[in-house]
């Protein structure tokens, strides 16, 4: 194999999508390495997998969730804030309903409960898209009025109380264990596969990107932009009421204050890590999965080398500033421009064109 | 996008606005003719959690039960309804203002007309920052710093005798939150006393079960040995003892446990072994208000701060005290 197939070979991989998110996850992992020797060490205990990378993986569900709703919302060019309370009132509403009912270990009251936190989740996200789809309003706003008064529903349902529930069957949902694996995980595996085929098995993936690059030619060309612009809310919504259902299952509790509390920022940050524009018109499911575990492996992070809570936004907002400069082609060909100069090759630089990536 | 984060900016304001309206003052005339009865204007913060409602009805029954009429308002963790509030308390003559403020700054205006009108004001729960103290009487509330005293000195007990390092894992509450900060301060100054208290590893938990839970989890699996939890509310501790169990561990045993606040969920758990010790945070301190204020009223001398009657619960007072645990 000669040196110059294996730099082509190189270029071809950095240039694959996924390539700068997962080179970032794989070293904010081995830098754990570096202060705990068996951070990648897993083993069964109790009868489940247990191990640091797992609690990555367990603790992340919930985000991965929310941000893969969030991925076909910003698809489309919108956005979605309400998700942090949509997570706090389905938590809230399956608590409610399982710590009032006679039987709360049975099987019934817990489908009950997971049945009036999504039907609710259905209704948040069809008023989300109806706001933004069939009146037009801003996507900022219309889902900035949920995350305001949403987070005071969930306070009202749970009286401003912490809600303590204990229900074997319902603890499954974000706190059990399944094939040995943490319930959580396969959950949102499952949801992150599904919309991935979803997407990218049939037209819809196309439609959406299209709908979000330019909605007038869109509608031109006969797509229901209307319809499918409603969708995705919908979508997001259900994903963050799953994820409601999952961080209150955890802890068997629902916390109408707390639970999802500034997800929605985080789910944004997990969406745009992963390479999905927030102009709308392209988007990447791997790249959001990819994306929401840098961000759980960075708390996982502080909590292992033990960075001083007040430092730790710093720590964080540095690891996220080098992400996006490290995803940034023009500023890794002025990195590269300037590792030259200083090597004297001097030879002078076609202008590229960066926005290649275009559309699926 | 900067136009939209600005349009975004002018909403979130109107939101504000809006859901600020709906809260006037205290409401009702004062009513002073029979028999001199007291009358005392009290603003609270709002009904942010369990803690804060069991405060409220604390005030509320002791004032019925003192035979003192109070004009409670909620201000809904507003500082500007505080302020109409304690305006329209001063307008209404009552005898006493108390209230817990929302914020420590920006009270000296409100708290100078009632001087002028010579009403007494005595803070609960919560200080103000103001150079001039005699804007209020005193201060009614919980001492963080000796919160965290209290549960060092336990472990100090706990540990007399023994020389093996004790590595502890603390989880803090809120980054700059006053309990968190105090909490941390007065259990660090006593477990330094002693060489052999170690802190392993202290992260905030953000006083929720959630963050405690998965905080914890880290702490299991980064630290090889972990002899005490120290937590600065009991939510934090609930979680963690469910990250104790998952990890095949036995809290209170394995891991001993100090938590802070003493709600009824951590009662129960301390009633099964799960915390060791839970060093009371009182919401319930009405009857000490009600006490307060009738001392203002006769004219006596009352101290500048007064620390409400906290106590420290081993597992067996909490078995006994739970079911008459009202929060």
């Amino acid at each position: 194999m000669t040196t110059a197939s294996t730099t082509a070979r190189a270029k071809a991989l950095t240039r694959y999508r996924l390539f700068w998110p997962a080179v970032v996850l794989a070293v904010l992992l081995l830098a754990n390495l570096a202060f705990t020797s068996d951070f990648f060490a897993v083993h069964i205990k109790d009868g489940h997998l247990y191990g640091s990378t797992v609690d990555i993986l367990h603790f992340g569900a919930p985000l991965i969730l929310v941000s893969l709703g969030m991925t076909l919302v910003i698809a489309t060019g919108g956005i979605d804030l309400s998700v942090g309370s949509t997570v706090a009132i389905a938590g809230a509403l399956a608590c409610l309903h399982i710590s009032e009912a006679a039987d709360p270990a049975s099987p019934g009251t817990v489908f009950g409960a997971i049945g009036i936190a999504l039907g609710t989740a259905v209704l948040l996200g069809v008023a989300n898209g109806v706001l933004v789809a069939r009146l037009g309003v801003q996507p900022i706003i219309a889902t900035l009025i949920l995350m305001v008064a949403g987070r005071g529903v969930a306070q009202l349902i749970t009286d401003g109380q912490i809600i303590t529930v204990t229900s074997e069957p319902y603890k499954l949902i974000g706190g059990g264990y399944w094939l040995a694996m943490p319930f959580a995980i396969l959950l949102s595996g499952l949801v992150a596969l599904l919309t991935a085929l979803l997407t990218r098995s049939t037209a819809l993936g196309l439609l959406l990107e299209s709908v979000g690059g330019n909605p007038v030619a869109s509608r031109l060309v006969g797509i229901r932009a209307m319809r499918l612009v409603g969708l995705v809310y919908v979508f997001s919504a259900l994903c963050a009421a799953v994820a409601g259902l999952m961080v209150s299952s955890n802890v068997s509790a629902a916390d109408g204050n707390n639970a999802g509390l500034w997800i929605e920022l985080d789910a944004i940050l997990a969406v745009v890590i992963g390479g999905t524009s927030l102009n709308g018109g392209r988007f990447s499911i791997g790249g959001t999965v990819l994306g929401a575990l840098i961000i759980q492996t960075l708390s996982t992070t502080v909590y292992t080398i033990g960075i001083p809570p007040e430092t730790t936004l710093v720590f964080k907002a540095f690891v996220v500033i080098t992400v996006c400069l490290i995803q940034s082609p023009n500023f890794r060909a002025e990195v590269a421009r300037r590792g030259a100069g200083r090597r004297s090759v001097d030879r002078p630089r076609p202008a590229t064109t960066t926005n290649r990536e275009v559309g699926a | 996008m900067p136009k939209r984060a600005a349009a975004a900016l002018v909403a979130g304001a109107m939101v504000t606005v809006l859901t600020a309206c709906g809260s006037g003052g205290g409401g009702g005339s004062a009513d002073k003719g029979a028999g001199h009865k007291l009358v005392v204007g009290f603003s609270q913060v709002g009904a942010e959690s369990g803690w804060r409602t069991a405060n409220t009805k604390s005030v509320q029954e002791s004032a019925k039960k003192a035979g003192i009429e109070l004009k409670f308002s909620d201000a809904q963790q507003k500082q500007e309804n505080q302020i109409k509030a304690i305006r329209s308390f001063i307008q209404q003559k009552v005898d006493v203002i108390a209230f817990s403020p929302v914020v420590e700054s920006g009270w000296d205006t409100v708290l100078k007309e009632a001087k002028d009108a010579r009403i007494p004001v005595i803070l609960t729960d919560r200080a103000v920052d103001s150079k001039d103290d005699s804007l209020y009487v005193s201060f009614l509330g919980s001492d963080f710093v000796e919160e965290g005293k209290k549960a060092g000195d336990w472990l100090v007990k706990e540990y007399q005798g023994k020389s093996d390092e004790v590595n502890i894992v603390e989880l803090q509450g809120t980054t700059g939150s006053a309990p968190a900060n105090d909490r941390k301060a007065g259990f660090g100054d006593v477990i330094k006393a002693e060489a052999k208290f170690k802190v392993v590893a202290s992260q905030t938990g953000d006083f929720t079960r959630a963050k405690g839970k998965e905080v914890m989890q880290a702490f299991l699996k980064a630290q090889p040995k972990i002899d005490v939890l120290y937590a600065h509310n009991d939510d934090m501790a609930l979680g963690a003892i469910q990250a104790i169990e998952e990890a095949g561990k036995k809290p209170g045993s394995d891991i001993r446990i100090i938590s802070v606040d003493g709600v009824k969920d951590a009662f129960t758990a301390m009633s099964q072994g799960k915390i060791n010790v839970d060093v009371e945070c009182n919401p319930l301190l009405g009857d000490q208000l009600m006490d307060l204020v009738k001392k203002v009223k006769a004219g006596e001398q009352v101290p500048k701060r007064i620390k409400t009657e906290e106590g420290v619960f081993t597992q067996d007072q909490a078995a006994a005290a739970l079911p008459t645990r009202q929060y």
